[in-house]
């Protein structure tokens, strides 16, 4: 396969996600057309009774019949959902019942006018501001669904029917709506037609727009917006067949797609910009991103503006473009940078709309990025000579972000001071020196109080030392005409200085903002890499976000069922106490952001972002803002959405760790059981079989077994009888032990007896060891579990005697230490096995490899679990003489209580 | 001949227990449930009674604190409980002693010979005692070693001597032993106790660290075996 055939893994990346998004999601059926009245709902519900004439389960979820006779007639005999009563402004209207359609679950659901916008402020409020969401979620939750849907409602082309009809639709669909549609039925009717139904009243005209409805319908406008509409469907047929072509590698080479970039700058017609970008895109079959940059141009603009730069990005995205939002100095070289880190070919800005003197200093980012960007294309679109797109930028441009009055005292300040060091150097100087005095003060006023101080500083300036220095003196006539040069020049630099001084400042400011945001991001990654467990994670985060955003926040984790609840770590002052729990849950559902600022529920008080996780959503982040309108800068929009990301990342990072944490003990429990089951098995069956064997050999009567022979046989069961019941009372012990509650009988008990007991116990099973005792006289009382502590005697005296050879001397021997008594059990046998002494105090673990000894390898590990009840401990070790040496070390005190 | 109650409900356990008693001479009667266990101790006047505490009706537990009511027959536990509070509650609940399943036919036929010495209409009773190689006159109070020197108790030592002789062979609870010797009101002095007990067993020991006579029971009491044909019991 050669190069060239190469499919782009980009593009098999978005086939298959979109593959993915198709599997179980309804399919999307629009009836399309050029304008109203050519009979979209008419065609729809025709269709919709044709597949129920075959079986199919069809229910109208919501048709207008704009009282048209033939519509109503339709709906006939067809299912229909009732229309949700919406109260609004007094008025109850009839809206689409998302609920009761996604509970209807018909097998085609009819939802007329897709590019309806849903009543915000109605009661009960929507869930979605426009129907196009309600159908998504309906597709989502796999539902097929029929819509209709007009050529002018579709969102790139919003300029070209604005231009072409002169009205401005406010309802608008994103193209990716259409462009995911599975099916678009176009219904056609020549204009003329078309004009012959209006005249005969057969085309709804709402009252309220009936004067522009009139311009609206002429027929050039009618066979414009027909044009479009064919062209639509056609570009989309063009469309499915080259999918169908590239799907097909063989036949034709990949080709990698075209990526350009879209720059919206602060002063450029950006909607008309944006709605180009995407009909360049679909020209050119290329990706878009769309990019703001945050220059300190911007940062002076009133708030009002920048936050139109929010709608401007959100636009772009519902147009399907990525969109980004850079820093820096500059946009054109901001632009440039991001254009060569992304392969980008191409990039699209505005012509700047600004004239006049300005354009002499100051170049616009098109100029710049034309002399800059020698390996890339540049596009410079020109605004629209209607540009209603372009308000009132300039009145706002200069406005400060608050005016300081006292700058200016300030600045009247500096020219009073200038003029007294005038007054006092007028004999000795000549007036231009003095004008030096005045130009100092002028850049004072410019380097520290800005422009507009600045200005005021150098026109005072002018003033005094017109009024006291030029003759004639306490006028403000001026002699010689060589002063004007003066006052200019003056002005210039105090302006110059004023102007610098503030690019610096904005400069600072715009890095200052990165750094604080970079900072708080940091200080909440730092702090919840440093912590585990999910409680306290939710805790910083919480913390975190409420300071970071001025906010209340919450975090609600789905439980078992996936229903999510607000973690029981949302409290304390920063907590959101009561997120709605609806919205949240369909945020959790959905993997969307929702509530304020969003397109779901954007009437909501509060932010609901996912916390999405690689592998499914873990949550949902409710931050309540006390500044509404601060969080829906896009820089704080991406900042709260790095944030939700960060902390996604560490809860799963906490949920994989209590996976692991499950997995790795279900794998020792495994494991141990594993042992367990090949050792009890292994100690149980050796016993059973001499059992059986040796008394079925005894019940035989035919069997002529002498005495001896039966005595010896009567005693191989008694022993491994025996040996069986230890093995028994060993895991019956170990499991009492490990179930954790094994209630101490504590006493005060002298070690002496306890020994003695353990002794009288194990001494039939010592065989030929010598076992001897060697006790202290005063020993301290200890405070134990008599039968326990004996019980750990006797397992390490049994321990030495299966593990050494007969004849193997045993040492008994007690310490009394501080606060603690050391039992030891000591051997001068073979010693401990080569390996780790505290392996021996694991279950199932015998020192050597030998079968032939019974006992499960229990003993220690039980030893060990009674001196750890006791609060002590047990401790193997070899002797420097040779052989084993065993510790059980016990308080002497008692626990207090 | 001796009559003994065997009140068990496991066939072959009962089966194993008639042969054994029947071995050594003793009589059996068996009883599968508690209430019929009640019946066969009025009805049988049995000189020991053998009781498994897992029946079928009730806990074993309960048909020791009834047969208590009316008779001070020795009663012996044969249970597959091992807990140390089990033992104590039979033991207070009017139990002579306490054999742990598996049990070893020695032992088990060992504790029923102290049951029935301990029996009152027993004619093994007799006025002394003898411990290793001390020989202790109960009458006259006085002790001898196998020299013929004599050994000198204590009062207390003598009365606590007295009461673990009384039930030669079965287990004595601390407590029990504390009540007799000191009174009632001393019960949590377990240390007095343990010394005279140390100071018995310096007297009659021949190595105290490995007590043969004095045995401790951890967590429950002493037990004093006299005899010395008696195989030390490996209870627990």
């Amino acid at each position: 396969m050669t190069e060239d055939l190469r499919p782009d893994p980009d593009q098999l990346l978005a086939e298959v996600k979109r593959e993915q998004r198709r599997a179980g999601r309804g399919r999307l059926r629009i009836f399309f057309g050029a304008t109203a009245g050519v009979g979209k709902t008419y065609s729809m519900l025709e269709a919709a009774r044709g597949v129920r004439a075959t079986g199919a389960d069809v229910v109208v979820g919501y048709v207008e019949p704009h009282g048209r006779i033939e519509t109503e007639r339709l709906l006939e005999g067809l299912e229909q959902l009732p229309p949700l009563p919406v109260l609004y402004r007094g008025i109850t209207r009839r809206e689409f019942d998302l609920d009761a359609a996604l509970r209807r679950r018909a097998g085609i659901t009819l939802v007329d006018e897709l590019a309806h916008s849903n009543l915000l402020e109605g009661e009960p409020a929507p869930r979605h501001a426009k129907r196009w969401q309600d159908v998504e979620e309906m597709l989502e939750a796999g539902l097929d669904v029929w819509t209709t849907l007009n050529v002018q409602h579709l969102e790139s082309l919003n300029d070209l029917v604005a231009g072409i009809t002169g009205v401005r639709q406010q309802e608008t669909v994103p193209d990716h709506v259409v462009e995911d549609a599975d099916e678009i039925e176009l219904i056609d009717l020549p204009p003329d037609d078309l004009l012959a139904r209006l005249k005969a009243g057969k085309v709804y005209v709402p009252e309220q727009v009936g004067a522009a409805l009139e311009r609206y319908f002429r027929k050039p406008n009618l066979i414009a917006l027909r044009e479009l509409a064919l062209r639509q469907t056609a570009d989309r047929v063009d469309a499915a067949a080259r999918e169908y072509v590239s799907r097909e590698p063989v036949s034709r080479p990949w080709l990698a797609r075209d990526r350009f970039i879209v720059g919206v700058g602060p002063d450029e017609q950006n909607e008309e910009l944006v709605r180009f970008g995407k009909r360049f895109a679909d020209a050119l079959d290329a990706e878009w991103l769309v990019v703001s940059v945050e220059t300190p141009d911007l940062l002076r603009l009133s708030q009002e503006r920048r936050n139109q730069r929010i709608d401007v990005l959100r636009l772009a995205e519902s147009l399907g473009a990525e969109t980004v939002t850079l820093d820096g100095p500059s946009a054109a070289v901001a632009l440039l940078q991001y254009a060569r880190t992304r392969n980008v070919t191409r990039i699209v800005v505005g012509r700047p709309t600004r004239g006049g003197l300005r354009r002499l200093w100051r170049r616009s980012t098109a100029e710049d990025l034309l002399r800059a960007a020698h390996d890339l294309d540049v596009s410079v679109i020109a605004p629209r000579a209607n540009g209603a797109m372009a308000p009132a930028a300039r009145t706002s441009r200069l406005e400060p972000p608050g005016i300081h009055w006292e700058r200016f005292g300030y600045a009247s300040l500096i020219t009073l001071v200038c003029t007294g060091i005038a007054a006092l150097m007028d004999p000795f100087f000549s007036a231009t020196n003095l004008v030096m005095v005045y130009l100092l003060g002028a850049a004072i006023a410019g380097l520290r109080y800005g422009r507009a101080p600045a200005v005021l500083t150098a026109v005072l300036n002018i003033a005094c030392f017109n009024f006291f220095f030029i003759e004639p003196r306490l006028t403000f006539a001026v002699s010689d005409a060589q002063y004007v040069v003066t006052f200019v020049v003056m002005l210039v630099v105090a302006l110059t200085i004023a102007t610098l001084m503030a690019n610096v400042r904005m400069q600072t400011r715009v890095a200052g903002a990165r750094e604080r945001r970079t900072a708080l991001l940091y200080g909440m990654s730092r702090e919840l890499a440093g912590t585990r467990g999910t409680a306290n994670m939710v805790r910083i985060a919480i913390r975190h976000v409420a300071e970071s955003f001025a906010s209340r926040a919450a975090v609600l984790l789905p439980d078992d069922a996936g229903i999510v609840q607000v973690a029981h770590a949302t409290e304390g002052e920063a907590a959101y106490a009561a997120p709605d729990q609806s919205i949240a849950q369909w945020v959790h559902d959905h993997r969307r952001p929702a509530g304020l600022g969003t397109d779901a529920l954007p009437g909501a008080p509060a932010i609901y972002l996912p916390l999405e996780g690689a592998e499914g959503n873990l949550g949902v982040l409710a931050v309540l803002p006390t500044n509404r309108r601060r969080i829906l800068l896009p820089e704080q929009r991406h900042l709260l959405e790095t944030f939700a990301g960060q902390v996604a990342l560490a809860l799963e990072r906490a949920q994989l760790a209590a996976q692991a944490e499950s997995a790795r003990i279900a794998v020792e429990t495994e494991s141990l059981r594993n042992t367990l089951l090949a050792s009890i098995s292994h100690d149980l069956r050796t016993p059973l079989a001499v059992i059986s064997g040796a008394s079925s050999a005894l019940a035989d009567r035919e069997l002529a077994l002498d005495p001896d022979a039966r005595v010896a046989l009567a005693g191989s069961i008694a022993a491994k009888a025996r040996d069986m019941s230890e093995l028994v009372s060993n895991v019956l012990d170990l499991l009492r032990f490990e179930s954790g509650r094994v209630p101490l009988r504590r006493d005060w008990e002298s070690v002496d007896e306890l020994v003695g007991a353990a002794f009288n116990k194990v001494e039939a099973r010592l065989g030929g060891h010598d076992v001897e005792v060697r006790l202290p006289a005063e020993l301290p009382a200890v405070h134990v579990d008599a039968a326990l502590v004996t019980q750990a005697i006797v397992n390490l005296l049994e321990n030495a005697s299966k593990h050494t050879p007969p004849g193997t001397h045993v040492r008994i021997l007690a310490e009394a230490e501080d606060d603690a008594l050391r039992l030891v059990v000591e051997d001068d046998g073979p010693g401990l096995p080569p390996g780790d002494p505290e392996l021996l105090f694991a279950k199932f673990q015998r020192g050597r490899s030998e079968s032939d000894v019974p006992g499960a390898g229990l003993g220690l590990a039980i030893c060990r679990a009674i001196a750890e009840a006791h609060g002590g401990r047990a401790r193997a070790m070899n002797r420097t003489g040779g052989g084993a040496r065993f510790e059980l070390t016990l308080p002497t005190k008692a626990p207090s209580p | 001949m001796f009559r003994i109650l065997v009140v068990e409900d496991d066939a072959d356990i009962r089966r194993v227990l008639r042969a054994l008693l029947e071995a050594e001479g003793y009589r059996v009667v068996e009883a599968d449930s508690a209430a019929r266990a009640l019946v066969e101790s009025r009805s049988h006047q049995p000189d020991v009674v053998l009781v498994d505490l897992g029946l079928p009706d009730r806990d074993g537990q309960a048909l020791i604190r009834d047969v208590r009511r009316f008779s001070s027959v020795p009663i012996l536990v044969l249970s597959a409980r091992t807990l140390e509070t089990e033992k104590i509650q039979a033991l207070d609940g009017g139990a002579d002693d306490y054999v742990t399943k598996p049990f070893n036919s020695g032992e088990l036929l060992a504790r029923v010979r102290a049951a029935l010495r301990r029996n009152a209409r027993s004619p093994e009773r007799s006025p002394s005692l003898r411990i290793g190689s001390i020989a202790i006159d109960l009458a006259t109070r006085e002790a001898r070693g196998s020299n013929g020197d004599a050994v000198h108790f204590t009062p207390l030592e003598y009365r606590l001597l007295v009461c673990l002789a009384r039930a030669h062979g079965l287990v004595v609870t601390r407590d029990q032993l504390i009540g007799e010797v000191w009174g009632p009101d001393r019960m949590d002095d377990t240390r007095g106790l343990r010394a005279y007990v140390k100071g018995l067993r310096q007297k009659l020991e021949p190595d105290p660290a490995r007590p043969r006579y004095l045995l401790t029971e951890p967590g429950l009491g002493y037990r004093l075996v006299a005899e010395q044909d008696e195989p030390a019991p490996a209870a627990g």
